[in-house]
């Protein structure tokens, strides 16, 4: 954790819940765990925010033209009111990602594609991971997007402009699966290392309504 | 205005005339007969005839297929409805007809008992509700005041109940077993079958067999010590115990290393079947405690992750086959057991057909439990194979470790509780079956009553999304015949019908129809809620319906 503030676990009932419960409609599934092993892990969770976090060394107002200038980071991800949603949110991104996870994704966006699957996955109502998904329709037409939902019969996909799309499956005349597979570009041969530290810095001064 | 459905009930007037009569007077209502005549025909038109189900309309339950009186439909365990108004022709005109929502967070997981025009469910964490089968409203409801502090490893919810005479009995997550006046939902007794404190609970469908209550036991991952128990249906006086791990001197007890017996789980938490002809009792059992860590609990671990076979006036056991001896990755052996008749080398056999949660397909004597067949249904890494008798031949590098083992099936097996059906026609078992391996881990875990017990834990395979599927499986010989994939492992049951169908569910809110001989998809609908549960099928108003519980809503399909 980068902070020692956590937004869904105010206090420590609310840890306890979310160590319990999970969040909904996010990552991080539910525990199985004894009040006793509950209250050693929120314990653990709470010494993580005393150490000292990590700053960057950017600077992140160069960060943020970066951001939506050079990088092009807009096309994509939203920042509160602005941007587009292919990708994740990053509008409190600074809160769960720290410094050296956020240049990775950067430099080698698929390395930090979440690698498995939370093993009760009962509820799927929304799936988890970004999955890049291309499609062939039967009219021969091409798409490729961000899967938003799957069931037996149909997929639905957000692509590259924001668009929506639904599709039976029966409609498709092919359907590609890109398993680790991501729609980020690299950035190691597009930013200098200097730009690099600086837009790093601008996402983690990302914290949502967090005044830390 | 009263429904004219009601009004064509004949059946049991002279009981509903008594039943009227007893209630008024009870009220200490003067009635002359004129005025009892007004009454009857009065409550006649606008009250329910009392449920009467005895045990023999029970071990005939497919003669009545109208009804669904039993958990599985047949004490058999078939999930099978005789019904075949609706059929692979016009299935596709298949419509809600309508809903019925529940208000709890837990998953529904009930499978409907119908009798007479009215269904009885059982609802999140322990609750009971009676609704009419022609409109879905409400007849009445029993809402049981659960304690704070109940733990249970797998939501607190309720699989169904089962119904004896005017009877409903409900096991709760508290570990209580009820006993409530169909009719109206009123307690009749209400007895402590275990200590919840120390994580026993009841999430299984009881199950009658002849006279008394039969009633599983859960709490596998918290170290309990595992049974089976039934009980007088009129005063909840429990007539006997079989414990699923065998106390010292009690063949079995050798099985367990040092005192490990103490914690040795082997859960009864899905409801079993019975053979009235041989008169047997047919139950699984659940994993060894602690789940992952076998170090603790050397040897086979008897009676966990078995088939057993009691005698249900004594709870003596007669027989027990055990599918995975000394289990170290949770795959409890809790499926309903399916009882089919079928030749073998063209001997007429009496069988037992088990899709087990090992990924194993078996086929045993359900006389005498000997091992026939058996053979792979599922992915499996964990086994060469099985030896003569049924005993698998583990292959090493499998078991948990601290770093952790990718194994398939994974934790949750090949397939789980949610029920198999099988079609007498096709002569085909139909499986749930998943598709999906996990990393499991070993660590160690002190006991401590109430708390989890497990000793390790799982995550899913790096990049591999998993999957599922429905399976018809040839009951006599374990070949797969088709298969039909799902988008995700399921936990919903399957029913067939004699209209030709296979009704199944998914996690992602879809209802469907397969043609029972080819697995084609005939009929879908989106419920919009995971479905977790059962379908069964019944009559009201002389129209065959479908009904299955889908996220928090209860639905009832008909061809209108």
């Amino acid at each position: 954790m980068n902070v020692p503030r956590l937004l869904k676990a105010p206090d420590e009932s609310a840890l306890s819940a979310v160590i319990t419960n999970g969040v909904p409609g996010g990552a991080m599934p539910g525990t199985r765990m004894t009040p006793d092993e509950n209250r050693q892990l929120a314990a653990f969770v709470r010494r993580l925010g005393r150490t000292k976090a990590i700053e960057p060394f950017g600077n992140p107002q160069q960060g943020e033209t970066l951001f939506w200038g050079k990088g092009s980071c807009g096309a994509c991800h939203t920042v509160g009111p602005r941007g587009q949603r292919l990708g994740p949110d990053l509008t409190e991104i600074g809160v769960r990602r720290g410094p050296a996870h956020l240049r990775t994704s950067l430099l080698d966006p698929e390395a930090e594609i979440p690698d498995n699957f939370s093993v009760y996955r009962r509820v799927i109502l929304m799936p988890d991971n970004f999955l890049q998904v291309r499609v062939v329709t039967a009219d021969g037409k091409r798409l490729m997007g961000v899967r938003l939902n799957e069931d037996l019969l149909s997929i639905q996909l957000r692509d590259p402009s924001g668009g929506l799309h639904s599709f039976l499956k029966s409609e498709l005349r092919e359907l590609h699966k890109d398993w680790g597979k991501s729609p980020m570009p690299s950035y190691r041969n597009t930013l200098t290392e200097v730009e690099l530290e600086d837009l790093v810095a601008y996402l983690v001064s990302l914290r949502g309504g967090s005044s830390e | 205005m009263p429904s004219p459905h009601w009004t064509k009930q004949n059946a049991g007037d002279k009981n509903r005339h008594r039943w009227a009569l007893s209630h008024l007077q009870g009220l200490n209502v003067r009635v002359t007969s004129t005025c009892a005549l007004a009454i009857f025909l009065f409550l006649a038109l606008n009250l329910r005839t009392p449920a009467q189900v005895t045990s023999a309309r029970l071990r005939l339950a497919t003669a009545e297929p109208a009804n669904w009186l039993t958990y599985s439909g047949n004490t058999q365990g078939h999930r099978f409805s005789p019904l075949a108004q609706i059929t692979t022709d016009n299935v596709q005109r298949l419509k809600p007809v309508w809903l019925y929502q529940i208000q709890d967070l837990n998953a529904f997981q009930t499978s409907p008992i119908v009798v007479d025009g009215v269904m009885y469910i059982s609802e999140p964490p322990s609750h009971a509700t009676a609704l009419d089968t022609r409109t879905g409203r409400p007849l009445w409801v029993y809402r049981r005041p659960i304690p704070s502090d109940v733990g249970v490893c797998c939501g607190q919810v309720n699989k169904g109940l089962a119904l004896l005479g005017d009877t409903l009995f409900l096991g709760t997550v508290d570990a209580h077993l009820v006993a409530l006046d169909a009719r109206s939902g009123h307690v009749r007794w209400d007895v402590k079958v275990a200590d919840y404190t120390t994580g026993h609970s009841i999430t299984a469908a009881p199950l009658i067999v002849k006279d008394q209550v039969v009633v599983g036991i859960s709490g596998g991952e918290y170290g309990i010590r595992g049974f089976l128990d039934a009980y007088d249906p009129k005063s909840g006086a429990r007539r006997w115990r079989f414990s699923t791990v065998p106390g010292p001197g009690n063949p079995g007890n050798q099985t367990w290393a040092g005192e490990s017996w103490k914690t040795g789980s082997a859960g009864t938490w899905v409801t079993g079947s019975y053979d009235p002809a041989l008169n047997l009792l047919y139950w699984g059992t659940g994993n060894p405690g602690p789940d992952y860590n076998g170090t603790v609990r050397e040897g086979d671990n008897l009676y966990s992750n078995c088939l057993l076979a009691l005698d249900p006036d004594t709870g003596q056991l007669k027989w027990h086959f055990q599918f995975t001896p000394h289990d170290v990755h949770d795959w409890d052996a809790n499926h309903v057991p399916v009882l089919i008749d079928a030749a073998i080398q063209g001997v007429l056999r009496k069988l037992v057909v088990v899709a087990n949660r090992n990924a194993f397909f078996y086929v045993l004597d359900r006389q005498t439990g000997e091992f026939l067949l058996g053979k792979p249904y599922a992915k499996q890494t964990w086994a060469k194979g099985l030896d003569r008798k049924g005993r698998p031949i583990v292959l090493p590098g499998t078991e948990p470790t601290t770093q952790g083992t990718a194994v398939y099936p994974g934790l949750h097996g090949a397939t789980n509780w949610a029920s198999p059906t099988y079609a007498p026609k096709t002569g085909l078992l139909y499986v749930a079956a998943r598709e999906e391996g996990t990393i499991t881990y070993r660590a160690t875990s002190a006991y401590k009553p109430g708390a989890y017990f497990t000793a390790g834990g799982m995550k899913g395979i790096p990049g591999v999304e998993p999957s599922g599927s429905v399976k018809a499986i040839e009951a006599i010989t374990g070949q797969i015949r088709w298969e039909f994939p799902l988008h995700s492992p399921p936990w919903a049951g399957l029913l067939s019908t004699a209209g030709g169908l296979v009704f199944g569910g998914t996690n992602e809110g879809n209802v469907f129809a397969l043609h029972a001989e080819s697995g084609k998809l005939l009929w879908s609908f989106q419920t919009g809620g995971p479905i977790i549960a059962n379908p069964i099928s019944y009559s009201s108003g002389g129209k065959q319906h479908v009904a299955i519980a889908a996220g928090r809503t209860l639905l009832a399909f008909a061809i209108e």
